[in-house]
C-alpha cells in the first residue's frame, strides 16, 4: 500500500503537533527548573520521531523541529549541571532510564555534548560510548537521523589538534576513529534502506535514498575538516578505512556517491599521492556503478590541480599519475564486463583530456590512450551506438583541439586505428573535422610520411568504403567534402623540391595505388607528373581547366628552357581545344589564353613557333562569331611582334593580321547590314585602330601614318553613315583621336611621327 | 459518658521507641490499609534496643498478669490469611504481674538478633518483623501493641560472578547470541551486555529487555506463582542484519527490585529473570528468559 501524499502530510502535521504540544510543557518545566518533568516531556516529544510513516523528506522536517527543541534542552542541561543541581555524570545516567530507545539516545547524545564540554570525562570516552550506543537504532531512517544528530553535536567537540578537547588521552586518532565509525554505521543503514520494502518500489526508494545521502556524506566532510588529518593519517587510516567501507557495502548508489564525495572533500594533493590506493578501489565496485563519471571527475580535478601551479607538475611525474590512471581504467573495464562500450570510451576520453592537460608534451601517453581504446574496440563490429560514436569523436577531436596542429596527431600511430572503428558516415565527418582543423591552423604538412598518415585518416573521403555504398549521398555534402580535400593540397608544402616531389607522389598514389620507382626531382620528371595529373582532369571531364593548366605548364617549361616539353604541352592544349572545347564562348576564352601564352614563349625555335602561331591564327579565324574572329585575329598580331630585346619583330605579318582583322570587321559590318538593316559594330574598327597605333608607336615599318590616316577616315565615314550612333563607340573614337592629338602636341620623336596625321 | 467510652477503650497507651530512633535509617513499608509508613531499618545481628512506655489512662488502674515484649519474624501467606508463620520469636518479660497506676518505662534489648530474612511485601506473601508488647490480663482481653520494623541484609560482592552467555535461535530463522556481563547484580547495578545477530531471516521490529519477578508461594499442589514484569526496556529499534551487535545498558536503580529470595523458610521464593524479547513485524514475540541473581550490596558510606 502506497501512502499517498495527503496521508503523509497529515501524519507529518500530527507529528509536528505532538512535538509542539510536548515542547510546550517541556518549556514550562525548563523555566521552572523541573528536571524530572523536563525529561518526561522531552522523552514524549522525541517519541514523535519514532514514526515509520514518513518519507525521509518529511521525516527531516519533523527532525528539524525536534532538533531545535533539543538545543534548548542542551542549554538547560548545561545550566543545571553548572548550578550543581545534578552532576553531569548523574544526568548521563538519568536520561538512560528512558524505556524507549530513540528518545533515550537523543537525550543521551544531548547530555553527552554537555558531558564533553564539562571535561569531566575524556571526550574520547564519551564519543565512543555515544557512537556505540547508537547501534541500538537499526531502523535506517531513524538511525540515519539519530547519527546525523550525533555528528552534528559532536562536530565542535572532537579532540582535534588545536582543539580544547585534545590532549592527555584524547588524540586526534580518537576523533578520526569516532567519525569513521559513525560513517560506517550510517552507510550501512543507508545501504539497508535499499533492501527494505517492496521490490516494485525500487525507484521510489532510490529517490528517497538520494534525499538522505548527504547525511552520510557529512561524515566525510567532517573528516576532511579535522585539522589533525594530515597526509600520513589520511593515507594510512582515513582513506583505507573509508574505501574498505565503500567497497564492502556492495551498493551501487552508495559507491557512486561516496567515491564522488571522497574526491570532492579531500584535497587534490592527497588524491595525487594516494592515487594507487584510491584507484585500486574502482575495479572492486559494483558493475552498475557509474564509474566513468566519478573517474572523470577525479581526472578533471587532478588536471585542474596540475593547471593551478607549475610546481605541482613534478609530483604528477613522480607518482606516475598517468600510468596509474591508465592502469586503473584498464582494470575497471576489465572488471566490469557488462559496461557498455560507450562507458569505456568515455573513460578513455577523460583520461585523454587529463593527459592533454597535464602532460601535453607526452605524445606517447596520448597514443597509449588511443591504443588502449583500440584494443578495447578490436574484435567488435563498427560502432552503431550513437552515444559511443559521439564519445569516439570527442576522443579523436581532443588532441586536435589541444595541439591545434594535425601534425602532432599524425605522429600518433593509433589515431587512424581508432578512426577505423567509426562507421563510414562518422568517419567522413571526422575527416572533415581534421581537415578543418588543418585549415584553421594553417598547419603545414611537410613530409611524405605525414601525408601518408593524413590520407590514411581521411581516406573515408577519398575512397568509397568497401561494400557500404550509401545510396543517399547528398550531392551538396559530397561536394563540400571533396572541396575540403582539395583545399588540403595547399597545406602540403616543402621547400625542398625532392621532398615536395615525394609529397606529390604520395598524393598520386592515393588514387591509383601506383607508386613508381623513387626518382629525383628533375624538372623533366616534375613536368611528367604534372602532365599525368592534368590528364586526370580529362576524365572528369574538365577540359577548360586542363587547358589552362597545360598552358601554365608550358610557360613553366619555357622558364626552364625545355623546348620539347613546352611544345608538348602546347600540343596538348591545342588537342584539347580541338577535341574538347566545343562551346563557342569557351573557345574564345581558350584561344585568347593560347595566344597570350604563346606570345610570352621564347623557348621555341622558328619552326616550332611557326607551327604554333599558324595554328593559333588559324583557330582564331575559325571562331564562330565575326567579332570574336576579328578580335582573336588582331590579338594574333602580337604573336609576330614581341616587344623585347630579342623578340621576333615581323612587321609584315603583323600588318597581314591587322588587315585580315579589318576584312573580318568589314564582313561583320556587312552581315549586320544584311540581317538587321543597321550598320555593324564600328567599335571593331576603333579597336583595330588602336592596335595600329600600338604597332605604329613600336616602330613597325609597315604601319605608316598614311595607313593610320586612311583608317581614321574610314571609321569616320562609317560613323557618319551609321544612323544609330553608339555612344560608347563615339567616346572610344574620341579618346583615341584625343590621344593622337596629344602625341602631336607633345612633340618630340613621337610628335613628329604623328605629325602627318590629320584628325 | 466518659466512663462508658472508657470501658471500651484500652485503659492505657503503649508506645514502643527505639534507642537510636532519631538517627536510624528508615524504610517505607506498605501497611495493611495500603498506606506507606516509615519504619526503622535493621539488619541481621543488630542489637534492637529501646523502651516501652505504658501510660494508663488518667486515673485508671491497669491490672495485669505480666508485661512482655516479643520480637517476631512472620511470614504471612495471603491465600492462608490470618495464619502467620513465626520463624523467629524472642520474648522479654518486662514486668511481673501487678497493677499499673502511672506511666512506666521499660527498657528492652534484643542483642544480636538473627534475622536471616528480609522484610518483603509481595503479591501473595508478606514477610515482616514486628515488636509486640502484650499486657496480659485476666478476664479481659490482653492489651497488645505492635511496632513494625524493616530488615535488610547486605551481601558482600560475590567472589564468583560469571557472565551469562548463550546462543539461542530458531533453526534457519533467527540465531542470536547474547551476553550479560554478570549473573549477579546488586540493586543499583547496571546490566551491560551485547546481543549479536548471527542469522536474521525474520523481519524484526524491535527488541526489548524485560525484568521479571517470579514469586512462588506454598509448596506441592498448593504452589502459587505470580510473575510481574517490572521493566520493559527497549534495546533496539528496527531490523538488524546478520553480524550486527547491539549494546545493552540497563540501569536497575529506577526499578523497585528486591534481592533474590530462595526458598524462604520453605514458604516462598522470589526470583528475577531477564527476558530478551524480539518482536517481528507481525507482532510475534520471540524470547529467551534467563535468571539473574539480585543482591543487596552494602552501600559505602
Amino acid at each position: 500500500m502506497l501512502p499517498d501524499a495527503e496521508d503523509e502530510e497529515k501524519w507529518l502535521a500530527e507529528g509536528i503537533a505532538g512535538i509542539q504540544h510536548n515542547a510546550f510543557y517541556m518549556h514550562r518545566a525548563l523555566d521552572s527548573n523541573d528536571l524530572k518533568d523536563a525529561l518526561r516531556y522531552s522523552v514524549q516529544m522525541l517519541s514523535e520521531l519514532r514514526t515509520s510513516l514518513l518519507s525521509p523528506h518529511k521525516y527531516y522536517e519533523l527532525y528539524m523541529r525536534a532538533f531545535d527543541e533539543l538545543r534548548k534542552v542542551e542549554m538547560f542541561f548545561r545550566e543545571e549541571t553548572a548550578r550543581g543541581t545534578i552532576s553531569v555524570i548523574e544526568l548521563y545516567e538519568l536520561v538512560q532510564h528512558a524505556g524507549n530507545i530513540l528518545p533515550r539516545l537523543y537525550l543521551l547524545c544531548t547530555v553527552g555534548s554537555v558531558y564533553i564540554k564539562s571535561k569531566e570525562a575524556p571526550a574520547k570516552d564519551v564519543l565512543k560510548d555515544l557512537v556505540e550506543m547508537c547501534r541500538g537504532i537499526q531502523h535506517p531512517i531513524r538511525g540515519l537521523f539519530l547519527r546525523s544528530y550525533l555528528c552534528q553535536i559532536s562536530r565542535d567537540k572532537l579532540p582535534d589538534i588545536g582543539s580544547e578537547y585534545e590532549g592527555d588521552a584524547n588524540t586526534v586518532n580518537d576523533a578520526i576513529e569516532f567519525v569513521l565509525q559513525n560513517f560506517t554505521e550510517m552507510n550501512k543503514l543507508w545501504v539497508r534502506m535499499q533492501h527494505q520494502g517492496l521490490t516494485r518500489e525500487k525507484d521510489k526508494r532510490e529517490k528517497e535514498r538520494s534525499q538522505v545521502r548527504d547525511l552520510v556524506g557529512k561524515n566525510l566532510h567532517v573528516l576532511s575538516q579535522i585539522e589533525g588529518v594530515d597526509f600520513d593519517i589520511y593515507k594510512e587510516t582515513v582513506l583505507p578505512r573509508v574505501l574498505e567501507q565503500v567497497v564492502n557495502c556492495k551498493d551501487d548508489l552508495a559507491q557512486h556517491y561516496l567515491m564522488d564525495c571522497i574526491i570532492q572533500v579531500f584535497p587534490d594533493e592527497y588524491h595525487l599521492q594516494t592515487l594507487e590506493t584510491l584507484l585500486s578501489a574502482f575495479p572492486q565496485l559494483q558493475p552498475t556503478v557509474d564509474i566513468k563519471t566519478v573517474l572523470s571527475q577525479l581526472m578533471e580535478r587532478l588536471s585542474n590541480y596540475a593547471a593551478s601551479s607549475t610546481e605541482v607538475l613534478p609530483e604528477f611525474l613522480q607518482v606516475e599519475a598517468f600510468a596509474k590512471l591508465s592502469n586503473a581504467i584498464g582494470k575497471v573495464i576489465e572488471a566490469q564486463v557488462d559496461m557498455p562500450i560507450v562507458g569505456a570510451i568515455t573513460l578513455y576520453v577523460s583520461l585523454l583530456t587529463f593527459t592533454l592537460r597535464v602532460h601535453p608534451d607526452r605524445l606517447d601517453y596520448v597514443d597509449q590512450v588511443l591504443g588502449a581504446c583500440v584494443k578495447k574496440l578490436s574484435g567488435k563490429a563498427k560502432l552503431d551506438d550513437s552515444k559511443a560514436t559521439k564519445q569516439l569523436i570527442a576522443l579523436l577531436s581532443a588532441p586536435l583541439e589541444k595541439y591545434n596542429d594535425i601534425v602532432t596527431a599524425l605522429k600518433l600511430p593509433n589515431y587512424p586505428r581508432v578512426m577505423d572503428h567509426l562507421d563510414n558516415g562518422t568517419k567522413k565527418v571526422m575527416a572533415v573535422v581534421i581537415i578543418q582543423s588543418i585549415m584553421k591552423n594553417a598547419s603545414n604538412i611537410s613530409t611524405a610520411d605525414k601525408v601518408e598518415a593524413l590520407f590514411e585518416l581521411i581516406k573515408g573521403l577519398i575512397k568509397d568504403m568497401d561494400g557500404s555504398q550509401d545510396d543517399e549521398i547528398d550531392e551538396e555534402d559530397f561536394k563540400e567534402e571533396q572541396n575540403s580535400v582539395a583545399r588540403l593540397i595547399h597545406m602540403l608544402h616543402n621547400d625542398d623540391p625532392e621532398e615536395m616531389l615525394k609529397l606529390v607522389r604520395h598524393l598520386q598514389a592515393q588514387d591509383g595505388d601506383v607508386i613508381g620507382e623513387e626518382v629525383s626531382a628533375t624538372p623533366k620528371k616534375i613536368f611528367q607528373i604534372l602532365h599525368q595529373t592534368i590528364e586526370e582532369l580529362l576524365s572528369v571531364p574538365s577540359p577548360e581547366l586542363a587547358l589552362r593548366l597545360y598552358l601554365q605548364c608550358a610557360e613553366a617549361a619555357n622558364d626552364c628552357d625545355l623546348e620539347p616539353v613546352a611544345y608538348e604541352f602546347f600540343t596538348q592544349a591545342f588537342v584539347l581545344y580541338e577535341e574538347e572545347v566545343a562551346d563557342s564562348k569557351a573557345q574564345v576564352t581558350a584561344i585568347h589564353l593560347i595566344i597570350g601564352t604563346l606570345q610570352r614563349m621564347n623557348v621555341f625555335g622558328v619552326e616550332n613557333r611557326d607551327t604554333l602561331t599558324h595554328k593559333a591564327t588559324g583557330y582564331s579565324a575559325k571562331l564562330l562569331k565575326k567579332p570574336d574572329q576579328c578580335r582573336a585575329v588582331y590579338a594574333c598580331s602580337h604573336l609576330f611582334w614581341v616587344d623585347e630585346q630579342d623578340g621576333i619583330k615581323d612587321g609584315e605579318r603583323v600588318l597581314l593580321c591587322l588587315k585580315r582583322a579589318l576584312r573580318i570587321a568589314n564582313a561583320a559590318q556587312q552581315m549586320a547590314n544584311a540581317t538587321r538593316g543597321s550598320s555593324g559594330p564600328v567599335i571593331l574598327f576603333i579597336e583595330i585602330l588602336n592596335k595600329y597605333i600600338y604597332f605604329f608607336e613600336k616602330g613597325n615599318p609597315q604601319i605608316t601614318s598614311s595607313v593610320l590616316q586612311g583608317l581614321i577616315e574610314l571609321i569616320k565615314t562609317e560613323m557618319q553613315s551609321d544612323s544609330t550612333s553608339d555612344p560608347s563607340a563615339d567616346a572610344f573614337l574620341a579618346s583615341t583621336l584625343r590621344y593622337i592629338q596629344f602625341q602631336k602636341q607633345k612633340g618630340g620623336v613621337m610628335g613628329e611621327k604623328y605629325e602627318p596625321i590629320k584628325v | 459518658m466518659n466512663y462508658i467510652i472508657g470501658a471500651f477503650k484500652p485503659p492505657c497507651t503503649i508506645s514502643i521507641t527505639f534507642a537510636d530512633g532519631k538517627t536510624r535509617k528508615k524504610a517505607s513499608v506498605k501497611k495493611d490499609n495500603g498506606q506507606t509508613a516509615m519504619v526503622p531499618l535493621f539488619e541481621s545481628k543488630e542489637n534492637i534496643v529501646g523502651e516501652v512506655i505504658i501510660e494508663p489512662m488518667h486515673g485508671k488502674k491497669v491490672e495485669h498478669n505480666g508485661v512482655k515484649i516479643e520480637l517476631l519474624g512472620q511470614i504471612e501467606l495471603y491465600f492462608d490469611r490470618g495464619n502467620f508463620y513465626d520463624f523467629t520469636s524472642l520474648v522479654r518479660e518486662l514486668d511481673i504481674p501487678g497493677d499499673l497506676y502511672e506511666r512506666k518505662t521499660y527498657p528492652f534489648e534484643f542483642s544480636t538478633v538473627e534475622m536471616p530474612y528480609e522484610s518483603y511485601n509481595g503479591i501473595n506473601v508478606r514477610l515482616r518483623y514486628i515488636l509486640k508488647v502484650t499486657i496480659n490480663r485476666n478476664y479481659v482481653s490482653n492489651i497488645v501493641e505492635y511496632q513494625e520494623f524493616c530488615v535488610r541484609n547486605y551481601t558482600p560482592l560475590p567472589t564468583i560472578n560469571n557472565s551469562i552467555k548463550m546462543e539461542v535461535g530458531i533453526e534457519d530463522c533467527l540465531h542470536i547470541e547474547f551476553e550479560y556481563s554478570k549473573s549477579k547484580y546488586h540493586l543499583k547495578d547496571v546490566i551491560i551486555g551485547k546481543i549479536y545477530f548471527l542469522l536474521v531471516r525474520i523481519k524484526i521490529k524491535n527488541m526489548e529487555l524485560e525484568i521479571r519477578r517470579r514469586e512462588s508461594t506454598g509448596s506441592g499442589p498448593n504452589t502459587y506463582v505470580e510473575t510481574e514484569t517490572l521493566a520493559k526496556f527497549e534495546l533496539m529499534d528496527g531490523a538488524p542484519v546478520r553480524g550486527e551487535s547491539i549494546p545493552t545498558r540497563l540501569f536497575l536503580s529506577p526499578y523497585e527490585l528486591t534481592p533474590t529470595y530462595r526458598n524462604i523458610n520453605n514458604k516462598f521464593s522470589v526470583k528475577y529473570y531477564l527476558n530478551l524479547v524480539l518482536v517481528d513485524e507481525e507482532d510475534r514475540r520471540y524470547f529467551k528468559q534467563q535468571e539473574v541473581t539480585i543482591y543487596r550490596l552494602q552501600e559505602e558510606s
